[in-house]
């Protein structure tokens, strides 16, 4: 299945927690279903991204790393 | 009588024997709001509360930080400079300057070089600083509530404050949503 992106946020190089705060800013006004893409660098994301999707109940679609760049893929719920 | 009504009654004020709220996945208690007191004034400890209470708020969950002694000052507007009615008020103002961007170290100040270096350093990493995270706080609805206790002894009005701040309220407030299940942080 294709997955089409909504929106996306570019974190990269920026430290805890503004990932997270730019992607709730991003889901924000975004509507149910559909796709965020975010691309960040903080090493503790995998996890903070993982903790903010269990929380809020958001879908982590994909969490992929390559090259120190982190990558994940969410739904709204 | 009397005697033989109590002990129902005594089962029928705890309906759940079962731990209260639980979650259905991993079974972790869940808090429904977050409460950050903060007491204090330090720069570090200053900058940890704005972190986890702009995370807190991205993470869907109402928050709220209590400010009081110490860390009210932090949020006056940066551009007052002398605060308070009498002279004891004014000189504790001269003495520690109100404001966020004012804040110093508890340890390892060094007449301001230490938080220089510390912002230099935010900057090079790309850290947000404590001002930013503030207004990144404010902008996702955490809420930011004075306390009028310290209000009244520090001599601070609520226009001597930065836009946005919440109604004064005392302890029994703050004590009222911890018994309501807000998750309390003491900073």
């Amino acid at each position: 299945m294709p997955l089409e992106i909504a929106q996306r946020v570019d974190a990269k190089g920026l430290a805890c927690p503004m990932p997270i705060v730019k992607t709730a800013q991003a889901v924000k006004s975004m509507a149910s279903g559909q796709l965020l893409e975010v691309l960040a660098t903080d090493a503790g994301s995998t996890k903070d991204f993982a903790a903010w999707c269990k929380t809020t109940g958001n879908e982590l679609v994909e969490s992929s790393a390559e090259g120190g760049v982190y990558r994940f893929v969410l739904r709204r719920k | 009588m009397t005697a033989v009504a109590e002990p129902p009654m005594a089962v029928a004020d705890e309906p759940s024997v079962a731990p209260a709220p639980v979650t259905g996945d991993g079974g972790a208690t869940k808090a429904k709001d977050v409460l950050i007191i903060l007491y204090s004034g330090d720069l570090e400890k200053t900058w940890a509360a704005m972190i986890l209470a702009s995370t807190s708020a991205a993470m869907g969950v109402k928050t709220r930080v209590f400010v009081t002694f110490w860390g009210l000052p932090t949020f006056i507007k940066d551009s007052r400079r002398i605060t308070g009615d009498n002279w004891m008020q004014k000189m504790l103002a001269f003495m520690k300057r109100p404001g966020m961007s004012h804040r110093k170290m508890s340890t390892m100040n060094f007449m301001g070089m230490g938080p220089w270096m510390l912002h230099c350093l935010a900057k090079q990493y790309k850290a947000a600083g404590p001002k930013e995270l503030l207004e990144v706080a404010q902008a996702l609805g955490v809420e930011f509530i004075p306390c009028q206790m310290t209000m009244d002894l520090f001599g601070l009005k609520r226009e001597d404050f930065i836009e946005g701040m919440g109604e004064p309220v005392g302890a029994a407030t703050v004590i009222g949503l911890m018994t309501e299940g807000s998750a309390p942080l003491f900073i």
